[in-house]
């Protein structure tokens, strides 16, 4: 027994030895487990990590990760925002089908300047988070069905902005935007970086990030100590509804045309599992932007490197459904003293 | 007499079918046929038992959204069943029915025992069987048998042109199944207890994570037999059917008059919900001028109104709370 206690004593101060500072980042276990990934992706198909240089394009299977993953990430790191808190947000695939259409619409029968068409299909984005945070800050109504609302009519107001077609365009600079590549890095890319840097700078080089985890951590609290906790609830949304249209403008640009069923379907979900495997709490509170890039990674590599390792794509959605069960458990505090009483007795017995 | 405002929103959703109705049975006169009523009952008949057990878990303050994807699963699962290993339907119907309850009681094992949000527990449970549906199968396969074909054919005459299906049946017996189940069981007061105060109802004594994971298991069986009935009626399996339908059945709760915040709400107002959205589209359908999606930006509408009017109701609720406790 004596022994035992020792021992586990020792690995406790072994634990202690490393760089704790390190290990207690937030984006340490979501990077390893990308690391992980990527690792085992290579050793299973090892033309997953080779990156070539084709026509001045970078090319290979990692850029594919971070090509597709960057509208997912733009409405991830938007969700992560909402997240904070304390409040989903549900109807981010309806917005994206929305801008897309708002969009596709004007390319296809105005003649305005093009920045003036991002700028409307971007402010139906900020039209659509105001919608919500009024619902979700003023009204008080639960996030979940205020935003199911947008949700189920939002793919409607979108068919009904494209007459229920499927709206195609053509234009040099928004084909430059889906598919184009600036210094062999793709436009899509840049542009979802320079958006999440914006927010990452505004979140936590000013106030913003620490208001809106106060919001999220306790709402009446925040108020009392002088937040406008309505303004900040309303402005994540907004910040939100942002995000999904720009990755809207991103996925229309790419297909060239406005798909008012399908852009964006089953993207609340990736965007959903990429917050939490950035460690996040859905209780509110806390959010990491950078630790969501990382989910949206994570998701992204299995997805691609199912597809490449042979096996079936229908095993894409088993795979991440055991993944995302896998981390609730992980994070669910009773699981983990379950688990550490399971462990217990098992030391016992030997 | 005063009315308790326990029923506010299920007159409410009963006014709106009534006048939904009403104008229908004005612009169109086929509509007053019970030819209508019937295809209503049976075109609607898998989203109300999908939505019964919905209500079950909305009541004890959860949520489910892995309904839509035990639709499509089950389907499949019955297809392989029946033209793979060679089942009798039956047979096939039983093996389903017993998988989706084991399956929402593991969700609901998960929800109580670990205390997850329910509504990431059942995204990964849809996320899962829409997965495993597409391992099973990745093609439209149709249902042979004539077992099939036999209960398809079946219809019991309702005066007028109309009939009834054993769809529209069996979602009747549904119905009237969840009713007595969640007003004149024991389960059934403690759904609603859960739902109120779940703090309180642990205080009473009552078994709360017994209970929510039998909620959990209920609305595994209730959609696996949505799934079923959905089978049977379209005599196919498709790994992509029924999309979606999580939505529409929590609308159907909602628009039924069924709290959100759980522990309020009727069995009989989610079957008037489903029933309200059936009718949008056949009005729809039968105003030749209007579009598909107006039935969205409809059910949008009425979604938002009922959730106002909730908010409204709980208010004044809290309201009379406040004014007692000052006095």
């Amino acid at each position: 027994m004596t022994s035992l206690h020792t021992q586990s004593e020792a690995s406790v101060q072994h634990r202690q030895g490393l760089p704790r500072a390190l290990m207690q980042r937030q984006w340490f276990a979501p990077l390893g487990a990308l690391l992980l990934i990527i690792l085992c992706m290579g050793v299973v198909s090892p033309d997953f990590l080779s990156i070539r240089v084709v026509d001045g394009h970078l090319y290979g299977s990692l850029i594919d990760v971070v090509h597709r993953g960057s509208s997912a990430a733009l409405v991830a790191v938007g969700m992560a925002i909402v997240i904070g808190t304390r409040g989903i947000d549900l109807s981010v695939g309806s917005v994206i089908a929305i801008s897309g259409a708002v969009m596709a619409v004007l390319i296809s029968e105005t003649e305005l300047p093009p920045w003036l068409i991002i700028l409307a299909a971007v402010g139906s984005g900020v039209l659509c988070g105001l919608w919500n945070g009024v619902l979700v800050a003023y009204l008080e109504i639960q996030p979940i069905i205020s935003t199911l609302i947008l949700m189920v009519a939002g793919r409607g107001i979108a068919q009904m902005i494209t007459g229920g077609q499927i709206v195609t365009f053509h234009g040099e600079f928004f084909e430059a935007i889906g598919s184009g590549y600036l210094l062999g890095i793709p436009w899509r890319v840049l542009i979802a970086a320079a958006v999440i840097l914006a927010l990452w700078l505004t979140m936590r080089k000013t106030a913003l990030g620490l208001f809106i985890e106060a919001v999220g951590g306790n709402a009446r609290a925040s108020r009392l100590a002088g937040i406008d906790s309505r303004g900040i609830t309303l402005l994540a949304y907004v910040i939100s509804g942002v995000c999904s249209a720009v990755a809207g403008i991103i996925i229309a640009a790419d297909i060239r045309g406005a798909d008012a069923n399908n852009a964006g379907l089953w993207l609340e979900l990736d965007a959903i599992l990429a917050v939490v495997l950035g460690g996040a709490a859905l209780m509110g509170g806390r959010f990491y932007l950078g630790a969501t890039v990382i989910g949206v990674l994570i998701i992204q590599s299995l997805t691609t490197g199912i597809l490449l390792s042979g096996l079936p794509s229908q095993y894409t959605l088993v795979v991440k459904a055991g993944v995302v069960l896998l981390v609730l458990l992980m994070q669910a505090p009773e699981f983990r003293r379950s688990m550490a009483a399971v462990l217990r007795r098992r030391q016992h017995e030997d | 007499m005063k009315i308790n405002e326990r029923f506010y929103p299920i007159l409410a959703t009963v006014a709106v079918l009534a006048l939904l109705y009403g104008y229908g049975i004005y612009e169109h006169r086929a509509f007053s046929d019970t030819y209508v009523l019937g295809n209503l009952l049976t075109d609607n008949a898998f989203l109300i038992i999908t939505a019964v057990g919905m209500t079950f878990v909305i009541l004890s303050g959860g949520i489910d959204l892995s309904v839509g994807s035990m639709i499509a699963f089950v389907g499949v699962l019955i297809a392989e069943l029946v033209t793979g290993f060679g089942f009798h339907p039956l047979a096939a119907v039983a093996v389903a029915l017993v998988i989706g309850t084991a399956f929402g009681a593991f969700m609901g094992v998960i929800v109580a025992k670990f205390d997850i949000q329910p509504f990431i527990v059942t995204l990964a449970g849809m996320f899962f069987l829409r997965g495993i549906c597409f391992v099973i199968n990745l093609d439209s396969v149709p249902i042979d048998h004539p077992f099939v074909g036999a209960v398809g054919d079946f219809k019991l005459p309702l005066p007028g042109r109309g009939w009834l299906s054993a769809s529209a049946l069996l979602m009747l017996a549904t119905v009237v199944v969840g009713i007595l189940i969640a007003h004149y069981t024991r389960f059934g007061r403690n759904v609603y207890a859960i739902g109120g105060d779940r703090h309180s109802a642990q205080l009473l004594g009552i078994p709360v994570e017994h209970t929510l994971i039998r909620v959990y298991a209920l609305s595994g069986f209730f959609s696996a037999l949505a799934g079923v009935v959905f089978a049977f009626y379209t005599a196919s399996a498709y790994p992509l059917a029924a999309t979606g339908v999580e939505l529409d059945a929590i609308a159907a709760v909602v628009i039924g008059g069924t709290l959100l915040t759980g522990g309020m709400g009727f069995i009989a107002g989610t079957f008037f919900g489903g029933m309200i959205m059936g009718v949008i589209q056949i009005l729809i359908a039968f105003d030749g001028s209007l579009n598909s999606w107006w039935t969205k930006i409809m059910i949008g509408v009425l979604l938002f109104g009922f959730i106002v009017l909730q908010r409204v109701i709980t208010r004044s609720f809290s309201g009379v709370r406040a004014e007692v406790q000052s006095a």
